[in-house]
């Protein structure tokens, strides 16, 4: 029996884990994953939570429920990867499980604790962050009766996973504290590193365009060096200050601490691998996928979706001894929920940035591309339903792996 | 692409307005490319450029201000007093490598 061997059942482990139990003969390979965790997350479902959109019944179910039949599924912590000796030592029992084939999708994590003066005592009461659950619950609660003031969104560090997350947070701000009748009431300030709302021209246009209408002030190519939670300041290394009242920041995030731990991360704990293919830069047979891939392009789920497509391709080819033909073309595709009831798509990839237009979908579509428009909201909208149903037990979607041009006007 | 003379030599540039091929570079278009963007670089300056450069040469990309950090052991607040305002894009400008990608 071959040994295939999946750290992290996430958004990307349990993807890969469904489309190779499929695929793969149960007589042949013996399949094994292993998390730390027992819950299963839709983390694009935290963005709704502080505005009283989403419970936690939309977000939370047990990973059990997406483990095909035939996986050994294991729940423990991972101590280290020994990739000389094709083995992984887990804390449950202290055991060490062998491995001929070894995918690491163990994700990328917030970690306030990276930035001076974040955690201090001003954590979770005037600070405060989405990318938790923890966090998305304790701003609920932080929203539902603050009085107004200077509200600032702040991103720590690049890369961080769902890049327009932060954008989707504040514009849906506006749109909370106009329901509420106190957006007079509120400052709304984007501090980010990025030269603009967003890395690309024309979707960075469009974005600080919509943040204008707004009336949501953004202070470009921001980086915090700390934060003062006595005095409410945010200072960035070149002696900027940004004062809020109540601080929505995204953390420094960084790959899971076994990465680090194991000599397999660059330094901030995300896997260099190969970027058409997945392939680890030293090990042939360690692969990474997901957010824990070290890849030029988004870290999100719509990215570990179409890369584990092309992977499973790959795979079935790679261990047969042949050529990995297929190339990722670091295709992402996002729902920009942009209040009011409406939302912005967007589809690129490595090459090709964000462009107007519109994206056909079988049956359902067209959206309109770079455009607001009330189709995109209940795109994004019935993405939930999707996600639990098709996607993550790694059903075939109404969209390509590569990214397609059609629609687009380039 | 555009080919500009700096220190006596034709460099090419890309579209971002970095300069295409890092081998075309020397100390001395290090020099003209770092005082065109008001720059006088020093030793301090020099270690920040020459890791970049390792750097490059072993990873494919322009390092990041935590790599330049975190690896290269030059604190970040360093970094922005050798080269202020955006010092990740300078010292690749002045290393005579790519933009750093700066994906999100």
């Amino acid at each position: 029996m071959k040994k295939l061997l999946i750290l992290g059942a996430g958004t990307a482990g349990t993807m890969i884990a469904n489309k190779l139990s499929h695929v793969l003969s149960r007589d042949e390979w013996k399949i094994t994953l292993v998390d730390q965790n027992e819950t299963h997350y839709y983390q694009p479902g935290f963005l709704f939570i502080p505005f009283g959109i989403y419970g936690e019944n939309d977000v939370i179910k047990p990973k059990r429920d997406f483990i095909p039949s035939g996986v050994d599924m294991i729940v423990s912590e991972i101590e280290l990867i020994e990739p000389e000796h094709n083995r992984v030592r887990i804390a449950k029992d202290n055991r060490h499980l062998q491995y001929d084939y070894l995918i690491i999708a163990t994700g990328t994590h917030p970690r306030p604790e990276e930035t001076p003066g974040l955690t201090d005592a001003s954590w979770r009461k005037n600070i405060h962050d989405f990318y938790t659950f923890d966090g998305a619950v304790a701003l609920t609660k932080h929203l539902r009766t603050w009085q107004g003031g200077k509200l600032v969104v702040s991103i720590m560090e690049l890369p961080y996973k769902c890049p327009v997350a932060p954008l989707e947070f504040i514009f849906l701000a506006d749109w909370y504290f106009h329901e509420k009748g106190m957006r007079d009431k509120v400052e709304l300030t984007l501090a980010t590193p990025l030269p603009g709302a967003f890395t690309k021209p024309r979707a960075g246009q469009l974005l600080g365009n919509i943040l204008e209408e707004k009336n949501i002030k953004i202070v470009p190519e921001f980086y915090t060096e700390r934060v003062d939670s006595e005095q409410n300041v945010l200072h960035s290394y070149d002696e900027q200050e940004v004062p809020y009242d109540l601080l929505v920041v995204v953390p420094v995030n960084k790959g899971a601490d076994v990465i680090g731990r194991s000599g397999l991360g660059d330094e901030l704990n995300h896997v260099p691998v190969d970027k058409h293919t997945f392939l680890h830069a030293e090990y042939d047979n360690i692969f990474a996928l997901g957010d824990a891939a070290g890849l030029p392009t988004s870290k999100a789920g719509s990215v570990a979706h179409f890369a584990a497509e092309v992977f499973v391709e790959n795979f079935l080819r790679y261990i047969d001894g042949q050529e990995m033909t297929e190339q990722f073309d670091g295709h992402a595709n996002c729902f920009i929920e942009s209040g009011f009831g409406k939302g912005i798509l967007i589809d690129f990839n490595y090459d090709v940035e964000p462009l107007p237009g519109k994206f056909p979908l079988p049956g359902i579509g067209p959206f309109s591309l770079l455009q607001e428009s009330e189709m995109n909201h209940w795109g994004k909208m019935m993405f939930r339903w999707m996600y639990w149903n098709i996607l993550l037990k790694g059903k075939e979607m109404p969209i390509t792996a590569q990214m397609s041009m059609a629609g687009k006007w380039s | 692409m555009s080919t500009k003379e700096i220190a006596g030599k034709a460099i090419e540039f890309d579209a971002d307005g970095y300069m295409a091929d890092y081998k075309q570079w020397d100390q001395q278009v290090a020099e003209a490319l770092a005082s065109d963007i008001g720059i006088t670089l020093t030793d301090a300056h020099w270690k920040v450029i020459n890791f970049c450069r390792t750097d490059y040469e072993a990873q494919g990309d322009a390092p990041t201000l935590r790599r330049i950090t975190t690896v290269g052991g030059v604190p970040t607040k360093d970094l922005y007093q050798l080269f202020p305002k955006g010092p990740a894009k300078k010292v690749a400008y002045v290393a005579g490598l790519k933009k750093p990608s700066g994906c999100i």
